[in-house]
């Protein structure tokens, strides 16, 4: 089992949002090996879910297990160990703007480094070669050496991107992690988040603003709405209707990556649902709409 | 590459000046932070305890600590006074010859630290804390001199003007045009510099210039380490007051100015 | 008016304000003929080359005190800072272990900055004796307690995300600090480190009064052989130290913006 919710619930309690109620007895559980997508309106929990997988809140109610345990019980440096094989990729990527990107890269690394490697990686990167592959892998090898400032919004996202991928993590959570890039670079990405999954047989679980991705990659879609789980189906099954329940408060056109009309039609969805894959990537999304 | 070498090198010239200055010094750590050293330090500070709270004791410390406001209160407000009078020439309203001398006088002033003014003032004073005001106050008016002739100078010139335009003497118009507009910049001017001369005024009894540095000093000197520690508490706790009430008066002034 | 008289004048009594005291006869012969001295300084190779020693070993004292007071100051900043907190987080177990630590620092540097430094040199001179590891342990001890404050502070008020995102993902304490805030940061801190030097260089020139090293026990030398001509000759070093290390220090912090 790569995670388990049980009956979560989340109230506030502190911040802006004090008191508010954020989640209501949502459960989900998940295999090791499968790829999930959540969707729903904005402020339907998306990201707190997210983030209590992430093991950085803790619920309020109901019963939490992460990669095997409670996160919550454990020593706090059990926890740390815990957390470096979770990696989180974040919709606004948070990266001092004055870091080069390499140094980005190598920060995914820090729990899993002793504390020497990380220090002399500040005056000369232990390891280059790495975060250059896995900044090839998102089209952005040429600007490793760059400063993050330099980069546009797309860009730096995917050096969030690049930084959780260098992580290697068990456990791999996305919030909205193609928002800020183009339809053809959220492919690119999407699909070697699929493919690091699939090839290292880790679970994927990421929140999406555009329906069409989640239903064209994803074997599993989580609809969430005002803190509850709504559905958690195959794309197949998710018909037009669930999606107009889902995002009823909104204007009646569905989100969608480039914010064109959505019509959803349910043929060739990837259905791909046996754990750990072939170690194939899906090279293109089978059906462009 | 693009690795910032000239950071780098930078970070290494500062820490070759840090070892410089410990080999200057001749100090030597190890020596300093070693147990032997550690255990002398141990006996030394438990000489402190516990502080003599006996009650006539804490009188005098009371009397110390009263005496240390007064320098510091009367000690600035002579500067503000001297300040004031200096401002207007250094700030250039009696002309540029006037202006240089001033400015130079300032300079002067407030070059040299409060605590050498106050030897200097317990030789033409006499021990006491009359020697510390002097010192406090001289020290000050070069600070607050040079802090109000900016202000004066970044006044906006118009509403005088316009009064002495209408034929009020220059000085009338200065009262009720300039004055009232630069005034409440003046007076944070000055209650921040009391609030530093309080500080100030803690210590400048070990040249002999009164207050709590003269008690501590005094007692020291006598190997009294519990009163010594008393006095001590007292400076802390005169200290951590002050900043909280001027922590206090600053976020009131925030609120009402936002 | 009346209220102010009321206020001022028992304030006036226990401040001893009599400037009669100034013109007393024998005040006005000793400071007259002290004064009388001062011109012209004393410009003696000997004693300048001995004023030469004393401002180096001022400038090496404050250097090593604000070298020290970020070894203390850096621990203690990092510790008080929130965003750096893994307990924090969820929050966490220890939570409460994390908020005692955090009181504990946070009384520590209370202590040390709110004591001056020249009563730190005064009760360090007994402990280490005369000369100028009194000076640099007072000046280490005081700024940082100052640093250790404003550290915190500068940390807090800058993005804190990118920490809280490294703890999050498992790293420790400092790699967060390092990669997640010091990049944001660091200008800030420096720019306020070398701030504080060119105060410590203030401090150091006085700490020789309590015989703690430097330009200071010269000039308290001098002053109690009422040699006024010394004197004058180390008010005019004075003026120009602080002149000096007031253009280094914006010059140091202008090359960093």
């Amino acid at each position: 089992m790569s995670f388990e919710l049980d009956r979560i619930g989340l109230i506030h309690s502190n911040g802006q949002a004090q008191g508010q109620r954020a989640l209501r007895a949502v459960s989900i559980s998940a295999a090791r090996g499968e790829r999930l997508a959540i969707i729903g309106p904005s402020g339907a929990g998306k990201t707190t879910l997210l983030r209590i997988l992430a093991t950085s809140i803790r619920p309020t109610e109901g019963r939490v297990s992460v990669l095997g345990t409670n996160p919550w019980q454990l020593s706090s440096r059990e926890l740390r160990r815990l957390r470096s094989g979770v990696g989180f990729i974040h919709q606004a990527p948070p990266i001092p703007p004055r870091q080069r990107v390499i140094t980005a890269v190598i920060a995914g690394r820090l729990g899993q480094w002793p504390w020497w490697k990380s220090a002399l990686s500040l005056i000369y990167p232990a390891d280059i070669a790495g975060p250059r592959e896995q900044l090839a892998r998102l089209d952005l090898a040429d600007r490793l050496f760059d400063r993050c400032d330099r980069l546009s919004g797309g860009q730096l996202q995917r050096v969030g991107v690049a930084r959780v991928l260098y992580q290697r993590p068990d456990l791999l959570l996305a919030d909205e992690p193609v928002s800020a890039m183009d339809p053809a670079l959220a492919d690119l990405t999407v699909g070697q988040l699929h493919a690091e999954a699939q090839s290292r047989g880790v679970t994927l679980v990421a929140s999406l603003h555009a329906v069409d991705i989640a239903l064209r990659w994803f074997p599993r879609v989580i609809g969430l709405k005002a803190g509850e789980l709504v559905f958690d189906l195959p794309p197949a099954k998710v018909s037009e209707s669930v999606l107009r329940d889902l995002y009823a408060s909104e204007t009646g056109v569905l989100p969608s990556q480039d914010n064109q009309p959505f019509h959803a039609s349910f043929e060739g969805y990837a259905t791909d649902d046996t754990p750990g894959g072939s170690g194939q990537v899906p090279l293109a999304p089978p059906r462009v709409i | 590459m693009g690795f910032c070498l000239q950071c780098w090198l930078t970070l290494l010239l500062l820490a070759l000046l840090v070892w410089a200055s410990f080999a200057y010094l001749a100090l030597d750590l190890s020596r300093l932070f070693s147990l032997e050293s550690g255990r002398g330090m141990l006996q030394f500070i438990l000489r402190f305890f516990p502080p003599d709270t006996s009650a006539q004791f804490l009188r005098k410390i009371a009397g110390a600590t009263l005496e240390t406001l007064a320098i510091s209160a009367i000690g600035t407000l002579l500067a503000a006074g001297a300040g004031l009078l200096l401002a207007l020439p250094a700030a250039g309203r009696l002309g540029p010859v006037f202006k240089a001398l001033t400015r130079f006088l300032l300079n002067a002033l407030r070059s040299v630290p409060e605590l050498v003014w106050a030897a200097l003032m317990v030789l033409a004073a006499g021990l006491g804390p009359f020697a510390g005001t002097l010192a406090l106050a001289l020290h000050t008016s070069g600070v607050l001199g040079r802090l109000y002739a900016e202000s004066l100078e970044n006044a906006p010139p118009e509403p005088a003007q316009s009064l002495v335009e209408s034929g009020a003497p220059p000085a009338l118009a200065f009262g009720y045009a300039t004055l009232p507009l630069i005034a409440p910049q003046l007076l944070s001017y000055s209650l921040y510099r009391w609030e530093m001369n309080i500080r100030m005024a803690t210590v400048l009894g070990f040249v002999g210039a009164g207050g709590l540095g003269q008690m501590l000093y005094y007692e020291l000197s006598l190997l009294h380490e519990a009163q010594a520690s008393s006095v001590i508490f007292a400076m802390l706790a005169l200290v951590v007051f002050v900043d909280a009430a001027s922590a206090w008066v600053r976020r009131r002034q925030m609120r009402a100015g936002g | 008016m009346l209220l102010a008289l009321l206020v001022l004048w028992p304030l006036m009594q226990i401040a001893e304000f009599r400037p009669s005291d100034l013109f007393d006869a024998r005040n006005l012969e000793v400071m007259g003929g002290f004064l009388g001295q001062f011109f012209p300084p004393n410009m003696s190779g000997d004693f300048l080359a001995y004023a030469l020693k004393a401002t180096i070993e001022t400038l090496a004292m404050a250097t090593a005190g604000i070298a020290l007071a970020m070894l203390l100051a850096l621990p203690l900043g990092l510790v008080l800072t929130h965003s750096l907190s893994v307990s924090r987080i969820g929050p966490g177990s220890g939570r409460g272990a994390g908020e005692a630590v955090r009181a504990a620092a946070r009384a520590t540097l209370l202590i040390l900055r709110g004591i001056p430094e020249l009563v730190w040199a005064l009760l360090l001179v007994r402990a280490f004796g005369l000369g100028p590891a009194a000076g640099v342990l007072a000046i280490a001890l005081t700024y940082g307690g100052m640093l250790g404050k404003v550290y915190s502070e500068i940390l807090e008020s800058g993005d804190t995300r990118p920490a809280r995102v490294l703890l999050e993902s498992g790293s420790g304490r400092l790699m967060a600090f390092f990669y997640g805030l010091l990049p944001g940061a660091g200008q800030e801190l420096a720019s306020y480190t070398i701030y504080r030097w060119e105060c410590a260089v203030r401090a150091s020139v006085i700490m020789g009064f309590v015989g703690a090293g430097g330009l200071g026990q010269l000039m308290d030398q001098s002053m109690k052989m009422l040699n006024g001509g010394e004197v004058s000759t180390i008010l005019i070093i004075f003026l120009l130290l602080v002149l000096l290390a007031d253009a280094l220090s914006v010059f140091l912090r202008k090359l960093l913006a």
